[in-house]
């Protein structure tokens, strides 16, 4: 216990003298300081920026979605995903095995008997894996404030793009389908499940 | 009226209570005898096709006259006489059963779980009458009149508020 | 194909060197058409026995409903069906003017027929659509969602809406057809006919198609009338029972149409079943927009209808007429019911919808029991697929044409 203690001065002795601008020992070395607490090596973001551009490209130009669709959101999607609305041109193949797929689009009203079963498809989708709640009921319930209705499946479930309506146009699910496109462009460094 | 009400009446006294004509006619029966008074309908007066089988709760209902709290309503309807008959049978609270026409109709076998799901009415005579549209463990029968619309986290279903409780992310 | 089922029954009765193996085709599936979920109980590829769970899209709109004026619920019986949304709404409809008493106008009555044929027919189309998908006709898929799309389009110029329409209120429609509604309605009614001939090029003869469908689920007119079966399901074993010809509503008693029926009570009779009320709803279409300028400049919601938009609690706000919204900013009195029940049903596209109605003299429905076709034939499943492999329950399920919305409620 003395021990720990007299180490854990020591470290405390050490930071204090290299802000105050001694020799500077260890990380201090090789990295700069970008912002407050923040150490990057320099040249780094050549490599880090161009990987996360590649690998976000890549998951963004192709997602798979999950065929889940519950109620009548999943009809206005079965018509996105139809010769009109075409979603094909997207990269977006609906997979029918969540093991194979990067999307869940939660189409339609999640009641309380369903529930266990939508975080069950959810947990069996690898990493990494995106949430679209497509129409006002698996966004908040909907019309429905009943007693065996979920208000939303973000109780139960990481939303990442919420589509309101009911149902939502084709149009909307495209445009929040391109809205998670571009969030998942804004991701960093998310290369792998050990991240 | 192809149906001839004053021949039933007399051939099943103690079952109709009373014959109404509004939209259609209306037979108020009570439970005693029914199985033989429906299997008459149907197989001799040619009422083959049940349209629906419900239950109504008249719990505070502003013009009720009469005892009991539910009410099982069937729905036949003639094919050759283009005829459609409605037969109300008056349930007790207390005494919360009534029999099953599976027997006769194999239709009848979804209806009477659902009313027993909804309302809590024991139909003898059905071979497997479990919930059908709420989960197998649900508590509370929910078209009752005396049945919340929404729950509150307190009378929330188990299984439902664990998922919450484990899963909901942290804004 | 009925000595096949013969011989797997026989199988299955003495195979006593296998036992049942039990597979559940779960609420997420792709070919279950929304969240049912079947429990099998299988001897190698052959069912012994199916147990369908429901349930997994129960919302609870009956009891919704009893918190609802009337015309609050017409929103709500919208996402029942939600394919043929119009059709759910007219039966609603029909119920409490049926308890007011209501005497809806001629030309209410005719747009409610077209509405409803249209609804018709995106049903069918949708039916064809994934019942052909499941069974490996991709190309059907794209061809059936074009047309679709068209009516999709129209319903958008009569009330905004694609799906969920609520165009259907107590005592009429919501609003008048325009003349470029009538002239794109009667430019549909040209061209489909050809389009029907379309689909029907690709699947009628195909070898395929005639394998999975012919001989599969056999029901006899006795077994489908004690089953529940209705709608085209029951008008393919041969008995010609259609709502609109034993128990007219709206204006179908002033069209003519034929009530097509099957011989075998199978699948493929069925299916054509199915595609010749395709040309028979075209028709029907068309002869009510041929008798609409007779009732030029009649209005299109009943006297005495109830409020439209005006909640319990806005009571005293005095609604200001809009010259081309008409009917919903005319200050109305707020008709009660009267106390009584009342029942309605309706020819839907997938069978005999009908609801049975209490009311107990306010302005909100005391008990709002909906019969809807599909929860009849979620159970039926365990009868129709007693000897058939899942391969053909695939087909079976398609061609009972099962949506969860219509049968959890």
């Amino acid at each position: 216990m003395a021990e720990e203690k007299e180490i854990k001065e020591q470290e405390v002795q050490e930071a204090q003298e290299v802000q105050e601008g001694g020799e500077k020992r260890g990380i201090e070395k090789d990295t700069i300081e970008i912002a407050p607490g923040v150490r990057q090596i320099p040249g780094a973001p050549v490599i880090i920026a161009a990987i996360d551009k590649i690998i976000n490209w890549a998951r963004a130009g192709s997602m798979w979605p999950v065929t889940f669709g519950l109620a009548c959101c999943a009809i206005e999607m079965m018509a996105t995903g139809a010769s009109h609305y075409d979603l094909d041109r997207y990269g977006i193949i609906f997979r029918a095995s969540p093991r194979q797929a990067d999307v869940l689009i939660v189409a339609g009203t999640v009641t309380k008997k369903m529930a266990p079963i939508v975080r069950r498809v959810y947990d069996q989708m690898p990493e990494p894996k995106y949430v679209i709640a497509m129409g006002s009921c698996a966004c908040s319930g909907g019309v429905f404030r009943t007693y065996a209705v979920a208000q939303g499946a973000d109780n139960f479930l990481p939303v990442d793009v919420y589509v309101p309506g009911c149902p939502p146009r084709p149009e909307a699910l495209l445009y929040g389908l391109l809205s998670l496109q571009e969030k998942i462009k804004k991701e960093t460094k998310r290369w792998g499940c050990w991240r | 009226m192809n149906l001839a009400v004053e021949e039933l009446q007399k051939k099943f006294p103690d079952v109709i209570r009373e014959v109404k004509k509004g939209d259609c006619l209306t037979l108020i029966c009570g439970r005693e005898g029914f199985l033989e008074f429906i299997e008459y309908l149907k197989d001799q007066k040619g009422f083959v096709y049940l349209i629906d089988l419900c239950g109504v709760d008249y719990l505070n209902y502003p013009a009720k006259n009469w005892e009991e709290r539910f009410e099982v309503v069937y729905h036949l309807y003639n094919f050759e006489a283009k005829e459609l008959l409605r037969i109300r049978v008056r349930v007790p609270e207390d005494d919360c059963w009534h029999y099953s026409v599976v027997k006769l109709w194999k239709t009848a076998d979804f209806f009477e779980r659902e009313c027993y799901d909804m309302f809590g009415i024991e139909f003898k005579g059905h071979p497997d009458l479990r919930r059908v549209l709420m989960p197998d463990d649900w508590k509370g029968y929910p078209l009752r009149k005396d049945y919340p619309l929404a729950l509150s986290e307190e009378e929330e279903w188990e299984v439902y508020k664990e998922l919450v409780k484990k899963n909901k992310p942290k804004r | 194909m009925g000595l096949a089922v013969e011989v797997n029954k026989k199988q299955v009765e003495d195979s006593q060197w296998s036992e049942p193996f039990y597979i559940n085709m779960g609420p997420q599936h792709p070919s279950t058409h929304g969240v049912l979920r079947l429990f099998l109980e299988l001897d190698g590829e052959t069912i012994v026995n199916c147990d369908p769970r429901v349930g997994y899209l129960h919302r609870g709109v009956e009891k919704l409903a009893e918190n609802l004026n009337y015309n609050q619920t017409i929103v709500l019986s919208d996402r029942l069906d939600y394919i043929s949304s119009a059709a759910n709404n007219v039966v609603f409809a029909l119920a409490v003017e049926k308890l007011m008493g209501l005497q809806v106008p001629r030309r209410a009555r005719l747009l409610r027929t077209i509405v409803s044929e249209m609804a018709r027919i995106c049903n069918h189309l949708l039916w064809l659509a994934t019942h052909a998908l499941d069974i490996g006709a991709m190309t059907v898929f794209l061809y059936c969602f074009r047309d679709r799309e068209w009516l999709l389009n129209i319903f958008e110029k009569i009330c905004g809406a694609r799906l969920t329409h609520s165009y259907v209120r107590v005592g009429g429609v919501r609003l008048d057809f325009t003349n470029e509604i009538i002239d794109d309605l009667y430019k549909f009614t040209e061209v489909f006919p050809e389009r029907i001939l379309d689909y029907e090029t690709l699947i009628d003869v195909n070898r395929i198609w005639l394998k999975r469908t012919k001989g599969i689920a056999v029901v006899s007119i006795e077994e489908a009338v004690n089953l529940g079966l209705t709608g085209p399901c029951l008008r393919g074993s041969g008995l010609a029972y259609d709502v609109r010809k034993y128990r007219p509503y709206d204006a179908y008693n002033e069209v003519e149409f034929v009530v097509p029926i099957g011989k075998n009570g199978d699948t493929y009779d069925r299916y054509r079943v199915r595609m010749e009320e395709l040309r028979q709803s075209n028709y029907i279409i068309k002869q009510c927009l041929d008798k609409l300028p007779e009732t030029e400049g009649e209005p299109v919601l009943a006297e005495g209808a109830p409020d439209l938009l005006l909640p319990d609690g806005l009571k005293d706000v005095v609604p200001k007429p809009h010259p081309k919204l008409g009917a919903i900013f005319k200050a109305q009195p707020k008709q009660w019911a009267p106390i009584g029940e009342a029942f309605a049903s309706i020819e839907s596209p997938k069978g005999e919808l009908s609801v049975y109605l209490v009311s107990d003299g306010s302005n909100k429905p005391w008990r709002w029991r909906i019969r809807t076709p599909s929860f009849i034939h979620v159970a039926a499943i365990k009868h129709m697929a007693k000897g058939h492999m899942i391969a053909d329950l695939v087909a079976i399920i398609g061609t009972l044409d099962i949506v969860l919305g219509d049968s959890d409620r």
